[in-house]
């Protein structure tokens, strides 16, 4: 097969700066069952935005809405200047015409052909500069000496690499990347994660990536846009999600926190690691407050400024932190507290630790009145 | 992908030969068309003597079933201008299908007595057939067995082999009993021959001989034919031994004669090389073809005068039954309930 | 979840799409599917034509009979064919044992053996008269049938053997090629939870290639189902046996064609409760990981017992009737090549292959079709065209020549009316018709095989080829094509061996002077004077075995990683 593939004629043959990706109150549903429901997702040229959800929240769907493998049921979305799918009756650009890069979780890379035709695939015969570029960004990665072997024979990294490659030969104007690092080994996730990083930001292309890894959105997105069921809760930075969630299930997005149950007393919120201020919470407002684990601070009683006395249930080194496990004093209703401390601290299982949180770190979430 | 281009190519080359060697319908009137029931092998002497005497080439296409429905279905366009069966039930079935023609023709009327062909002229018996009983030299006297009536007698219990009620020749025997005892008479005479039997109806009717021969039972019910074809059958010399171990019993020989039964030609409606047609039958029931039959095939042939072959006139002289043939076929339906209401092919003991 | 806020303000109609009106793929596979269905419809037609009533006499008489005896028919060769095909595949593909690279391309060998040959040369060795029993007699002394005891060949057990040995192929290859796909770590996990190899089969392996296993057992007693000439042969009244029965002997091809209704009406269901069963358990690979085999190293008597349990098969399904047909080829070789052996050869060969090249490609279109999601009428249609395996040849013989001829006519009285041009019979009376009704026949061969490799080809790779800027056109050719390249070959490799094997269709449908191998060996078979055939039977087997052996080839190196390689 010979056939040329050009990208639309209008695209550059250098990355593209000036597209971004507009998906403007999209909905979507299988059958009876909605998966999405009136989503506006914005992507910037040069941005690199994280949809950040649970798995089922609706997030794939809407990357294949976006690359136009699901005809768009409702909303408009727009590459550039182009309307490229309208739900309301307007036309449905097929996959092909968008000129989108993909990348998929499984890397669905083919299996009949070598690493560099699969690279190739989407670029013309004599589209001589992509191809060059094919072979340099092949050697730059380190795959220089497997373009000839068949993607089977590949790790998962290079496989990885090879799918993204792939996805970005064409000189896509929008880059899409579904879970790109779900299949990996732990280990070699973080190196990777930043290979992928420094790629993505030298092609200053838009990229809408879906995850369901915080970490991973932290340290890949300009822009986190957290999915719940179908709906964008939040969106912002990743530093504004991670410490100003506007939600419990955004907060806990992050890993498990501690909850304590609170109500404003004499104008300070009561809980059992003391009285915190109350934030402009009305008195006898209930709230909901939570504590990450590497919020609560922990120090040898007997100093002066003394905290909560929690005795340690448990206490672990990771190496760069350690993990405690920590239950009230009297041991009361049996709740326990997770916190993590920098370095190695490790105090005797039963021996008591003081337990401090700093105002500026607890996540204050009011409770509808009754 | 050179493998799957290959195969692809070798399909196109393979397909246009297919097509290049069909033979396309043609009008010449120096051919003729067969639809035959008959194995071509069988039927290839008389057919390359027709062809040697009137220089008409026969295309034949064999098969056991299917050929009525197709010659209906192709309708005027039907290629096929005569048929050839071995057995009167098929010709009927032609003939009520309504894919027919009537023939006139004096040499047919002068060769074939009126009881061998179809008052309408619609088909031809060509040659006739008994259906006999081979019966052990050693283990039934003569004079024992003589009639299909004694066949329920319960001496022979156990000693009986017959191939399925549902074949052709069978089924045209027991119709005519319906005809002489009436549907209740046959039934209790088949479930008597079933309680007589040795084995499960199987095989074909020489089967029925070589059991004879094996011991399995002591008497079998065949075409007269056979019998000749085993006695002289070069190639396969065992079959000599199962002939040797039988003697050839027409049977009610002192009142109605033998069951006959005929195989028969006729002329399609949509026949377009009717004459060739007609001239193939003529052929076929004329005195070289009629000698043809009954020299290789041993039967007994139609045309008055035809002298038996050598083999089949050492059975001695018999009677055949002069039943209508067209009554035999029509009861053929409620032969095959009664084979089933008796289950006849379940065997004895069921 | 459905959010309530989020469906008020669109219409709802906008949520569910029109599924019930197929799109243009729809359309596409709808037509096809009906292309192929026409006998099939052709039958239901003839069965509603009026004719006197013969279910009040087949209900009082023999129904029953015929019914239990098909049941024990394909039951026993569901039964037969499932222990002898996942056998011997779980033996070749997991155990380690002298002989197995033989076995492993050496089982597929029966498939090209035509069953009404393997049943003569088993009654011509097993009777009375034949060669074991003969032996037997001289070794014992035994002087006639009343001094032993011996089994009769010509019952439903000679039936049931001699079907699945023929048949049991389909099994084996497609539960080989389900073995090779599994994960080794499932098998290990097994394993390591206390499961002796034995269990692990049973509890892991064997759940896992269930729906090829199904599929093969399927195509086998589909197979069973339409015989005719073996159950005939062997003396077995079945279903279809009661067919032509009422058919040729009470005159009646309506009620034949009632009766073949009720025999597709029951296929349909079977096919229905199995995916029903099987909706839920479609299982997924957890692990990609390509890893070498497992080999379970037999030895000593286990090894002598695997070596036997898959000799076993092939030296009663090939290796005796092939030095059956050449004794009897060499006395008998003059009767075959007086009759044009050359020309016959060719017209069955070239035949095959015509059929096989057709039968894939409407095969790729039906799959590929629906893999383009469309509705359920498609969905539907193509299932219905399918059963045709088990429709009883001749019948869907006649299916066949009422639809095309009544196409003839009215061409032919078109074309005389407009040109006064006789075109005479264009299809019916050419062998297109042959073509056309292996087609209907064998789809489900061809259909199956391609549907279940597209189904490999994850979906991912099609979005990925679209977004790359394929067509969906291009897809289909620098994708798929490539990726299915071994399932096309498989089926039309088995399409190519069944029309070398088939009968009752070119017979019926055959123009004039056309012969093929088969048609030549049934005048002499039908006279049961097989021998004298026996160079022609050989060249069947022979002609078959070509394919059958590239078959096991391939099926052996498709596996991903396998040694030699999946790759060009």
């Amino acid at each position: 097969m010979t056939s040329p593939m050009a990208p639309p004629a209008a695209a550059p043959t250098t990355m593209s700066k000036a597209d971004g990706l507009h998906m403007l109150n999209v909905s979507h549903a299988f059958g009876d069952h909605t998966v999405v429901s009136g989503v506006s997702v914005f992507v910037n040229p040069g941005e690199l935005v994280c949809l950040l959800g649970p798995s089922g929240c609706g997030k794939t769907t809407l990357l294949r809405l976006a690359a136009g493998l699901e005809d768009l049921q409702v909303g408009r979305i727009t590459i550039g200047e182009d309307t490229v799918a309208d739900g309301h009756g307007g036309p449905q650009m097929p996959p092909e015409k968008r000129n989108v890069g993909l990348m998929f979780q499984d890397f669905a890379l083919f299996p009949h052909l070598t690493v560099y035709e699969n690279i190739v695939f989407g670029l013309a015969e004599k589209d001589r500069p992509r191809r060059q570029w094919a072979r340099d960004t092949l050697a730059t990665m380190g795959l220089g000496d497997y373009a000839d072997a068949f993607p089977h024979t590949l790790s998962g990294g290079q496989q990885q690499r090879v799918a993204l490659l792939r996805a970005l030969a064409p000189a896509p104007r929008v880059l899409l990347l579904d879970e790109p690092f779900s299949g990996l080994d732990v280990n070699r996730r973080a190196q990777i994660r930043q290979d992928t990083f420094q790629i993505l930001s030298r092609s200053g292309i838009a990229t809408l990536m879906v995850t369901h890894d915080p970490e991973e959105a932290m340290f890949m997105a300009d822009r986190i846009m957290v999915m719940q069921d179908g709906r964008i809760v939040q969106s912002g930075t990743p530093v504004e999600i991670y410490f100003h969630p506007k939600t419990v299930f955004v907060a806990e997005l992050f890993g498990p926190v501690n909850r304590l149950d609170c109500r404003v007393e004499n104008g300070a919120l009561v809980s059992v690691l003391g009285p915190f201020p109350a934030n402009g919470l009305v008195e006898g407002a209930e709230a909901q407050v939570l504590v990450r684990p590497e919020a609560l601070n922990l120090s040898q009683p007997g100093a002066t400024d003394a905290g909560t006395l929690l005795t340690v249930v448990s206490a672990r080194s990771l190496g760069r932190s350690s993990h405690l496990t920590l239950s009230l004093e009297d041991g009361g209703d049996g709740a326990l507290f997770n916190a993590r401390m920098p370095g190695v601290f490790l105090p005797e299982i039963g021996s008591r630790v003081s337990a401090r949180v700093a105002p500026e770190h607890l996540l204050i979430f009011p409770k509808p009145a009754p | 992908m050179p493998h799957m281009k290959r195969l692809f190519a070798a399909g196109l080359v393979a397909a246009s030969t297919v097509f290049g060697a069909t033979t396309w319908a043609q009008a010449a009137d120096q051919e003729v068309n067969l639809y035959s029931y008959r194995q071509p092998f069988l039927i290839k002497p008389l057919l390359d003597a027709f062809t040697k005497e009137t220089g008409i080439k026969v295309n034949v296409v064999f098969a056991k079933k299917g050929m009525l429905e197709k010659i209906k279905a192709a309708g005027d366009n039907s290629p096929a201008d005569a048929v050839l069966t071995v057995d009167i039930g098929r010709l009927y079935a032609l003939k009520e299908g309504g894919v027919l023609q009537a023939v006139k023709s004096d040499t047919l009327e002068k060769n074939i007595p009126a009881h061998f062909r179809d008052p309408e002229g619609m088909w031809f018996g060509l040659t006739s057939r008994a259906r006999v009983a081979l019966v052990s030299k050693e283990r039934v006297k003569p004079g024992e067995l003589t009639s299909y009536e004694d066949l329920v007698d319960p001496k022979f219990k156990g000693r009986i082999c017959v191939r399925s009620g549902k074949n052709a020749y069978n089924v045209a025997l027991i119709a005519s009993m319906i005809a002489h005892h009436g549907e209740e008479g046959a039934e209790k005479w088949l479930q008597g021959v079933k309680a007589n039997l040795a084995r499960k109806p199987q095989g074909n009717d020489r089967a029925q001989a070589k059991a004879v021969y094996e011991g399995v039972c002591d008497i079998a019910i065949t075409n007269n034919y056979y019998m000749g074809k085993m006695m002289t059958n070069d190639e396969k010399p065992e079959q000599k031994k199962w002939a040797a171990a039988v003697r050839l019993t027409y049977l009610n020989q002192g009142d109605r004669g033998n069951h006959m039964n005929v195989s028969g030609a006729a002329v399609t409606k949509s026949a377009k090389h009717k004459d060739a047609a007609v001239k193939l039958i003529e052929f076929l029931s004329g005195d070289a073809a009629q000698k043809i039959y009954a020299e290789d095939n041993q039967e007994y042939p139609v045309k008055p005068g035809v002298p038996y072959s050598k083999l089949v006139q050492s059975w001695g002289e018999f009677k055949g039954d002069t039943l209508s043939l067209e009554k035999i076929a029509k009861l053929r339906p409620a032969a095959s309930r009664l084979v089933d209401k008796v289950g006849f092919d379940d065997g004895p003991g069921s | 979840m459905p959010h309530p806020a989020a469906v008020a303000d669109r219409p709802a109609a906008r949520y569910l799409p029109a599924r019930l009106i197929p799109d243009r793929w729809g359309v596409l596979t709808l037509a096809v599917a009906l292309f192929v269905a026409t006998p099939l419809i052709a039958v239901a037609t003839i069965a509603l034509t009026p004719a006197p009533d013969i279910w009040r006499h087949l209900y009082n008489t023999v129904l029953f009979g015929y019914i239990e005896r098909t049941v024990t028919l394909i039951g026993g060769i569901g039964l037969g064919t499932f222990v002898i095909g996942t056998g011997t595949a779980w033996l070749v593909t997991m155990c380690r044992f002298p002989g197995r690279g033989l076995f492993n391309w050496a089982l597929v060998l029966p498939l090209a053996v035509p069953t009404y040959i393997l049943a003569f040369v088993f009654t011509d060795q097993l009777e009375y008269a034949g060669a074991v029993q003969g032996t037997l007699r001289e070794i014992f002394g035994w002087r006639d049938r009343q001094d032993y005891w011996f089994p009769e060949i010509r019952s439903m057990g000679g039936a049931i053997t001699v079907m699945t040995l023929v048949l049991y192929p389909y099994v084996y290859l497609l539960a080989r090629a389900a073995f090779l796909e599994q994960s080794v770590c499932v098998l290990e996990v097994s394993r390591t939870l206390g499961k002796t190899a034995w269990q692990s089969f049973w509890n892991v392996a064997l759940p896992l290639a269930r729906p090829a296993i199904v599929v093969g057992m399927t195509l086998a007693m589909m197979e069973a189902l339409n015989d005719f000439g073996t159950v005939d042969f062997f003396g077995v009244k079945t279903f279809t046996a009661g067919i032509y029965d009422v058919w040729l002997n009470m005159d009646n091809i309506s009620g034949a064609a009632q009766l073949a209704s009720v025999l597709m009406i029951f296929v349909v269901v079977l096919v229905v409760m199995e995916r029903m069963a099987r909706r839920g358990q479609r299982y997924h690979h957890t692990s990609s990981k390509i890893q070498a085999l497992p080999s379970y190293r037999l030895s000593g008597v286990k090894a002598a017992l695997a070596a036997v349990f898959c000799a076993f098969p092939i030296l009663l399904g090939f290796v005796l009737p092939a030095s059956v047909l050449l004794s009897y080829a060499v006395v008998f070789f003059d009767v075959t090549l007086k009759a044009n052996y050359l020309t016959i050869t060719l017209n069955s060969i070239s035949l095959s292959l015509g059929a096989a090249v057709i039968a894939v490609a409407i095969g790729l279109i039906l799959a590929y079709g629906l893999r383009m999601g469309s509705g359920p009428l498609p969905r539907a249609a193509v299932r219905f065209a399918s059963i045709g395996y088990a429709v009883p040849g001749a019948v869907l013989a006649i299916g066949v020549i009422v639809p095309m001829a009544g196409l003839d006519n009215a061409i032919d009285a078109f074309s005389e009316r407009v040109f006064g041009v006789s075109t005479g019979l264009l299809f019916s009376g050419t062998v297109i018709a042959i073509l056309y009704g292996y087609l209907a026949r064998f789809l489900a061969l061809s259909f199956g095989t391609v549907e279940a490799g597209l189904g490999k080809v994850s979906r991912n790779m099609d979005g990925a080829a679209r977004t790359l800027g394929a067509s969906p056109f291009q897809t289909m050719s620098r994708v798929h094509f490539p990726l299915l390249r071994t399932s096309l070959l498989t089926a039309g490799l088995l399409v190519f061996v069944d029309c070398m094997k088939e009968l009752p269709i070119t017979i019926i449908l055959r123009p004039f002077g056309y012969d093929t191998l088969a048609t030549f060996v049934f005048q002499y078979a039908s006279d049961e004077l097989f021998e004298e055939s026996a160079l022609g039977a050989l060249t069947i087997v022979a002609a078959g075995l070509i394919p059958v052996i590239i078959l096991a080839l391939t099926t052996l190196r498709s596996r991903p990683g396998h040694a030699g390689g999946g790759h060009p």
